[in-house]
């Protein structure tokens, strides 16, 4: 299948996904640039990590404005799995193609280590083969990741079970002293109302290679290679 | 000129009498307002090396890896498979101690260029800082801001900075360090340089526009401060890292569709630099167009247009017909380029307004012919003098105390500020020894570690200087690297004090003679003088930074101990004293004696060992023993990331050479690493080390939840490991509270 990954001005996690699609996965990878309004017969599409355009004004503010977004949402709205990490997720939530915002981390400092995060759903495609409550291992690095919205769309993801990934402890308990960035629910991760569009802090190809101290993130992108080929057959 | 009015204003622009009339002996006449500041920047130490010049000869810079010495923008070290590593380290003080953020981040901004300018692509930062106590508000505000300033510069730039050190001493109060390393890997075809070649040529401007910032900063960088050092801000740029990124990728675009003949990054003195640079490395020369350079601002002056050092701009040539294409590719990237110029014959830097000439200097005079000073020189005085005889204390405490202490607690709040898993090369997380990028596409990994250590160069310049290299190259093999090339960034006073040149003078013979013993030469650098305010001035203090090159990257080792039952062993014929220790300076609050002497021909026995150990699977762990000695190296080899490990160790063992338990626990020196190797291959181990004529002493194991340290049969400390983490990873962010 073929992974499409968006290079926006500023992205600098693209390069890595296309390592992991490619190398990792042994899948097509194809880079999309951001002037482009073509996803060039993408199965999948990865919005990457980094400072869109500086992350000047709001993380992802300007990112929303670039012509290949309008074929993201198109894409997306036909229920094409799309993935926003860390910028990416900044980037969906400002095109509104998830709900809520992300604030500075409550520490107000820039921070970059391993969490650890429990799936709290497999009916995403990128999780469809994870047993929820299963607990990954992830870098995260990130200035604003502290995730932020309304009581009622919060309760609304809650009960819809719209969170795919929770901060949690290695052992997998919700608690305030594992959560990295003070965000709300201990969201680390979300989908759309369609469940094709998830949107994720951590940064799941850092941790792919046995080579980098962890794996468990490989399972997020053999997850949608499985749904994919599932849903085709 | 009247000569009065002449003297002030030759003051302003540090410039002396003689090199006024050597100007004027340069020209055959007397220079215009706009070719007097060229000068003034050009011959400034900063750009010039005036005072350093005459020495840095003395350092090897030859090696069978070495694709390209001291000279460009940055070394070339060839890494196997047609790839080579591209590295430099620099300083950015002055302007760090006025504006920390801004400081900082420019000063990362500007080596990541150097790297790129080459045909590299920057995949990794490391920083050398030195700060003033914590105790004082000015330098907790002054650590946060350059960490926060590198932090804001790096990760934007998606470049990970992956390791570094933080040292501490009152000397560098008022006069804080920011040295930053950058590596970057190319293929040995795409290499480029900084030469404007080809006659007829068109140069071409991309990046940032011009304006009024940073005139004349290196000028600031060639004089001590006073009191009245804030008012300078204005000399300090403003760094744009998202600016930096576009040109980045589009300069590296641009290269790979051979569209560029020649680059170079406009840094310190910004257009002049670039433009008299790469006249001179090519013999040919530039003749700018001074209407067409774009501007931020209006109304700027030709000479704060030569002078400006704005951020994020850089010069290249192309070959005629092709500037549409270069065009094309920075548009694509939403950056502007215009062709400001042409390579021409004639060997000058020529300025001109339209058809006006406005300057013309032979680029020769403002490179390489600048003013080299064979500056007065006097014996260094030695700090140190005899050790006294200190009091018994309690060794427990005096383990926690070190393990608190800003130089050797865990830096975890600083590195958590900086991504250091972009690109995803880093094999070995930032706290071991060494840092370890994978090279994708090969087998193999690069290691590199940046080590100074101002108390000790203080004490005795020479075996000081010798020391760093050997740490460096020491952290490095730990990791299973055979080091192969290094850089350096030499900071120091002020050089027209004698005893000031002394140290410099002998710094540079002993890292000459450390890199030569080590097979370690150096491949550029930097040298940063003036780190005075108000007359006073810091420890002399050269970075090394040393590059390996590990075969297969599967053969990584980290500091950090496996297993229990492991075997421990101290690796290594270095000597130890007491001398300008960390045990001194934070348990009895002195700093006196001298450090443990150099041995160089040992250093490379542990060099072989470590890398030919890691090479053939043999260590778990190897850590060198630096700051705090044997005991603190036990113990943070026992700060595994994935659980902790207690060591149960005999410090006998080492041998009678040791006076008494503080020195063998506590006792400082080179040549000196802890080792833990499975029982199953403790046999092996010993006998390649007795191959490699290297000690490796048997001290205790791993294991248990305590680190016990036995002393001539008795448990003298016992502690919980859970007690000692606590101390070493909280300590450092409780006390910039």
């Amino acid at each position: 299948m073929k992974f499409g990954i968006v290079i926006f001005p500023g992205s600098n996690c693209d390069h890595d996904a296309y390592h992991v699609v490619k190398h990792v996965l042994g899948e097509e990878a194809v880079f999309l640039w951001h002037g482009d309004r073509d996803l060039r017969g993408s199965d999948c599409v990865i919005l990457p990590g980094g400072f869109a355009y500086g992350d000047y004004l709001r993380c992802g503010a300007l990112a929303k404005f670039s012509p290949v977004m309008q074929e993201v949402a198109d894409f997306s709205a036909k229920g094409g799995p799309v993935i926003g990490i860390c910028n990416g997720f900044q980037i969906l939530l400002e095109c509104g193609l998830l709900d809520g915002a992300m604030l500075r981390n409550a520490s107000l400092r820039y921070v970059c280590k391993h969490v650890y995060v429990r799936v709290e759903t497999d009916r995403t495609p990128f999780t469809s083969i994870i047993t929820p409550g299963r607990v990954l291992k992830i870098p995260i690095g990130h200035m604003e990741g502290n995730y932020y919205a309304a009581a009622d769309t919060v309760r609304a993801l809650e009960d819809e079970a719209r969170i795919v990934f929770r901060y949690t402890s290695p052992a997998g308990e919700v608690d305030p002293a594992w959560n990295p960035n003070g965000a709300m629910a201990g969201v680390a991760g979300i989908c759309n109302k369609a469940r094709n569009v998830v949107g994720m802090m951590p940064h799941p190809e850092r941790a792919s290679e046995a080579a980098l101290g962890c794996e468990d993130g490989k399972i997020i992108f053999t997850s949608v290679v499985r749904a994919i080929a599932g849903s085709c057959v | 000129m009247s000569p009065g009015v002449a003297a002030k204003s030759l003051a302003d622009l540090n410039l002396t009498t003689e090199e006024y009339e050597a100007i004027c002996d340069h020209l055959r006449r007397e220079p215009n307002n706009l070719e007097l500041q060229i000068y003034s920047v050009m011959w400034s130490e900063h750009c010039s090396y005036k005072s350093s010049r005459v020495h840095l000869r003395r350092l090897p810079t030859r090696g069978e890896r070495v694709l390209l010495g001291p000279g460009e923008n940055a070394g070339i070290v060839d890494i196997g498979d047609g790839l080579a590593a591209v590295f430099k380290i620099e300083s950015h003080n002055h302007p760090s101690f006025i504006e920390p953020y801004q400081g900082a981040a420019t000063g990362v901004g500007g080596i990541i260029r150097d790297i790129f300018t080459m045909g590299a692509r920057p995949i990794a930062i490391l920083d050398s800082l030195r700060f003033g106590p914590l105790e004082k508000p000015q330098n907790r505000s002054i650590l946060k801001g350059v960490v926060s300033g590198i932090a804001g510069y790096g990760n934007c730039m998606g470049i990970p900075t992956t390791g570094g050190e933080i040292m501490f001493d009152d000397c560098y109060s008022f006069n804080p360090l920011v040295n930053v390393l950058c590596v970057g890997i190319a293929r040995h075809g795409d290499i480029h340089y900084g030469k404007a070649s080809g006659i007829g040529n068109p140069v071409i401007y991309v990046g940032a526009r011009t304006g009024r910032d940073g005139i004349h900063g290196a000028t600031m960088a060639s004089a001590e401060f006073n009191e009245d050092a804030q008012a300078k801000r204005p000399n300090v740029q403003v760094g744009d890292p998202f600016m930096e990124k576009l040109l980045l990728e589009a300069c590296l675009e641009a290269m790979k569709k051979g569209l560029v003949t020649g680059i170079q990054d406009m840094g310190a003195a910004g257009l002049t630099c670039s433009t008299c640079e790469m006249g001179a490395r090519a013999g040919t020369g530039i003749e700018l167009q001074i209407e067409l350079v774009p501007l931020r601002e209006e109304g700027m002056t030709p000479t704060e247009i030569m002078l400006s050092e704005s951020q994020e701009r850089m010069l290249l040539v192309t070959e005629r017909g092709r500037e549409q294409d270069v065009g094309a590719i920075f548009k694509k990237w939403g950056l502007e380029s215009s062709v400001v110029g042409t390579v021409i014959a004639d060997p000058v830097l020529r300025i001109r307004n339209a058809e006006t000439v406005l300057a013309e200097i032979p680029n020769r005079t403002l490179t390489d012919d600048a003013p080299r000073y064979t500056r007065p020189l006097s014996p260094p005085a030695c700090a140190g003098g005899a050790l006294p005889s200190l009091p018994h204390v309690d060794p427990r405490a005096a383990l926690i105390a070190l393990l608190s202490a800003p130089p050797i607690a865990s830096k975890r709040w600083v590195y958590e500020q900086y991504d250091h898993m972009v690109r995803t090369n880093t094999l070995v997380l930032p706290g071991s020894d060494a840092t370890v990028l994978r090279v994708k596409g090969t087998g193999r990994a690069i290691a590199l570690s940046v080590d100074g250590n101002g108390s000790y160069t203080a004490a005795q310049p020479m075996a000081g200087a010798m020391a760093s290299v050997a740490e460096a190259a020491r952290n490095v093999a730990c990791s299973g690297a055979r080091p192969i090339a290094a850089t350096n960034c030499l900071n120091f006073g002020n050089p027209e004090k004698p005893e000031i040149m002394g140290q410099f003078s002998d710094v540079i013979d002993g890292i000459a003679e450390a890199c030569r013993a080590l097979g370690v030469p150096i491949t550029g650098g930097n040298v940063s003088f003036y780190n005075e305010t108000a007359g006073k001035g810091i420890h002399p203090t050269p970075v090394i930074g040393v590059l390996g090159l590990l075969e297969d990257a599967t053969k990584v080792v980290d500091q950090w101990f496996k297993a229990e039952g492991d075997v421990i062993y101290v690796c290594g014929a270095g000597a130890v004293s007491l001398g300008a220790s960390e045990y001194l300076r934070t348990v009895h609050g002195l700093s006196a004696g001298v450090p443990a002497a150099v041995d160089l021909k040992a250093e490379q026995a542990l060099i072989d060992l470590c890398v030919d150990a890691a090479a053939r699977g043999l260590v778990r762990s190897a850590h060198d023993c630096s700051d705090g000695g044997l005991a603190v190296a036990l113990a943070e080899s026992g700060f595994a990331p994935g659980g902790l490990h207690g060591v149960s160790v005999a410090l006998d063992a080492l041998g009678s050479e040791n006076g008494d338990f503080a020195l063998a626990a506590f006792g400082e020196g080179g040549a000196r690493v802890v080792a833990s190797v499975a029982p199953g291959d403790a046999a092996a181990f010993e006998s390649l080390a007795a191959r490699v004529g290297c000690p490796a002493r048997k001290v205790g194991i791993v294991g248990g939840n305590a680190l016990q340290l036995a002393w001539r049969g008795v448990r003298v400390v016992d502690v919980a490991m859970a007690e000692l983490f606590e101390a070493w990873s909280g300590s450092f962010a409780r006390q910039l509270q």
